[in-house]
């Protein structure tokens, strides 16, 4: 992989990526992540709105063979969650064992590593989700 | 309104061309559809491909193909829409005919995805994913159909052997194909067998890594009579239609509606005057078997949440009511991803003319349609074709 050195690509996105930032429009619609046109009713009157991290998994699957940059990790769960909050967020499943993964398992943000570069190249860092803390 | 119809069209067996390169492919496949016209010059061209640029670091194909197949100064592009970029080629050429600004016009799909490393060409297909929301989490694109198949399986009660049916009918109809990449029938229990790329979602489930080339010659009727092509070769493009979705899954309305298919579908429909029960055979988007099952009901062929009761009922067959990848679809055939949409065109011309090979012939076909997917159902081309 080419050396990821447009830092300024993955920062402008921390607030997303870190927090799980997305938007809510005028008119009380939430999505995630955010954009400038609210998805359902095209208002363009938005503001950021935090999410709580809390969901549950909606669909799953066990990657194996990744895109190139990834193999390092694989294999490994990505999931399509809902959060409770209603917009649906596509993520990678940690400190899970892939025996207990089912639809409905209720999962909470966390932030973890996403991926690392060559040894000059940077670390990523975002949100994936693991089963909730009893 | 002028009309517009495919006068030549040609194509390469679709496999792993190690000698030949993306212009080979995409010459040979403009010059076997511009001799099956008995044309040696046309207005303009349009070529289909997703992500030359990637694969092959190679772009400004218009140019190049133009140039290497001996066309001259003409006007040429290139057009992309992911996976979907050969439907919506199709779709610029006839446009362009309707138009009335060009007469003769030649459209060319090829993809040259072989000179990659395999997990490089995992990772350019997931380009027509959403970069910053899906790739960056690590999603293949097979991922990402996983989690509709996933979810499709749970929502209505369907096993991986239901699923796997569609790739039964895909080979069984390739295996009598010159053109297909596996020419041999499977069975159900190879499906099963095969391994998870991305469970529930097994290599045979997915279409393969390949290179192909397809084109075809489009004009209008009164050029084709000036031209002298005899009418039998006459296939009329006699309705299309096209629409988008959102580009990241996890923002879809609904995850099991292709609602880009059911809108470009009902735009060709209305434009060709026809309903799916008049329609003979439907080359659909199989690049994954759960596609197979959804795209057949955003095209009107079942209803929600039965696609996949067609393929166990038998009707997806050649001799069945709705006859599906009547050369073998993406899985059998073949997806070299932006020239797929050409190569069903061609298709639909071949049965059209009553030209299928032996076996495959859909009996008295006279109506064709072909659905085209780019991204997870994010770009959706659907094309109307009939016998003139």
């Amino acid at each position: 992989m080419a050396r990821p050195m447009q830092v300024s690509r993955y920062w402008r996105h921390f607030r997303e990526k870190y927090r799980l930032i997305g938007g809510k429009c005028e008119n009380g619609h939430v999505f995630f992540p955010y954009r400038q046109v609210c998805p359902v009713c095209g208002s363009r009157n938005v503001e950021e709105y935090e999410f709580s991290g809390k969901g549950k998994v909606l669909s799953w699957t066990i990657v194996r063979n990744p895109p190139s940059g990834f193999e390092y990790y694989k294999p490994y769960p990505l999931a399509l969650i809902q959060l409770e909050e209603g917009p649906v967020v596509l993520a990678q499943l940690t400190d899970v064992d892939i025996e207990e993964i089912h639809e409905g398992m209720e999962v909470e943000a966390v932030t973890r590593k996403a991926r690392e570069f060559e040894e000059d190249g940077i670390i990523l860092y975002a949100y994936k989700f693991r089963p909730v803390l009893k | 309104m002028r009309k517009a119809v495919i006068i030549g069209a040609g194509m390469t067996p679709v496999g792993e061309h190690w000698k030949l390169s993306l212009r080979d492919l995409a010459v040979e496949a403009l010059l076997n559809a511009m001799d099956d016209a008995g044309i040696d010059k046309v207005d303009s061209l349009y070529v289909g491909n997703m992500i030359s640029g990637s694969f092959v670091e190679q772009e400004n194909l218009g140019a190049l193909i133009a140039d290497w197949a001996g066309l001259g100064n003409i006007p040429a592009v290139k057009v992309e829409a992911a996976c979907a970029s050969g439907g919506a080629a199709v779709q610029e050429g006839v446009k362009a005919v309707l138009s009335g600004l060009e007469d003769v016009v030649a459209v060319v799909g090829v993809e040259k995805m072989t000179d990659a490393w395999p997990s490089d060409a995992t990772r350019y297909l997931a380009y027509a994913a959403d970069a910053e929301w899906e790739l960056f989490h690590g999603a293949s694109f097979v991922a990402l159909n996983a989690l509709i198949m996933r979810h499709y399986m749970n929502t209505y009660g369907y096993t991986e052997e239901d699923l796997a049916l569609f790739a039964v009918n895909a080979h069984a109809n390739g295996a009598k194909s010159p053109y297909a990449m596996f020419k041999r029938p499977i069975k159900v229990e190879t499906v099963l067998k095969s391994p998870y790329i991305a469970d529930p979602l097994k290599l045979f489930d997915a279409s393969p890594v390949c290179d192909g080339a397809a084109a075809v010659i489009i004009t209008t009727p009164e050029k084709a009579k000036e031209l002298g092509v005899p009418r039998e070769k006459w296939v009329e493009i006699a309705g299309m239609g096209r629409a988008t979705d959102t580009i990241n899954l996890a923002n879809r309305e609904d995850l099991l509606t292709l609602k880009a298919a059911k809108i470009a579908a009902e735009g060709a429909y209305r434009m060709a005057g026809v309903t799916p029960k008049e329609v003979d055979f439907f080359e659909v988007h199989d690049a994954f078997t759960v596609m197979a099952a959804l795209s057949l009901e955003a095209l009107g062929v079942a209803r929600k949440g039965e696609g996949a009761k067609l393929a166990r009922e038998g009707q997806i067959a050649i001799d069945g009511d709705y006859p599906i990848q009547t050369m073998g679809g993406l899985k059998s055939r073949g997806h070299p991803v932006g020239a797929t949409g050409v190569y069903q065109t061609v298709e639909a011309v071949l049965q059209l003319r009553g030209e299928a090979p032996e076996g495959i012939q859909v009996q008295n076909a006279e109506i064709g349609l072909t659905q085209n997917i780019g991204g997870t159902g994010s770009n959706i081309t659907v094309n109307i074709l009939r016998r003139v």
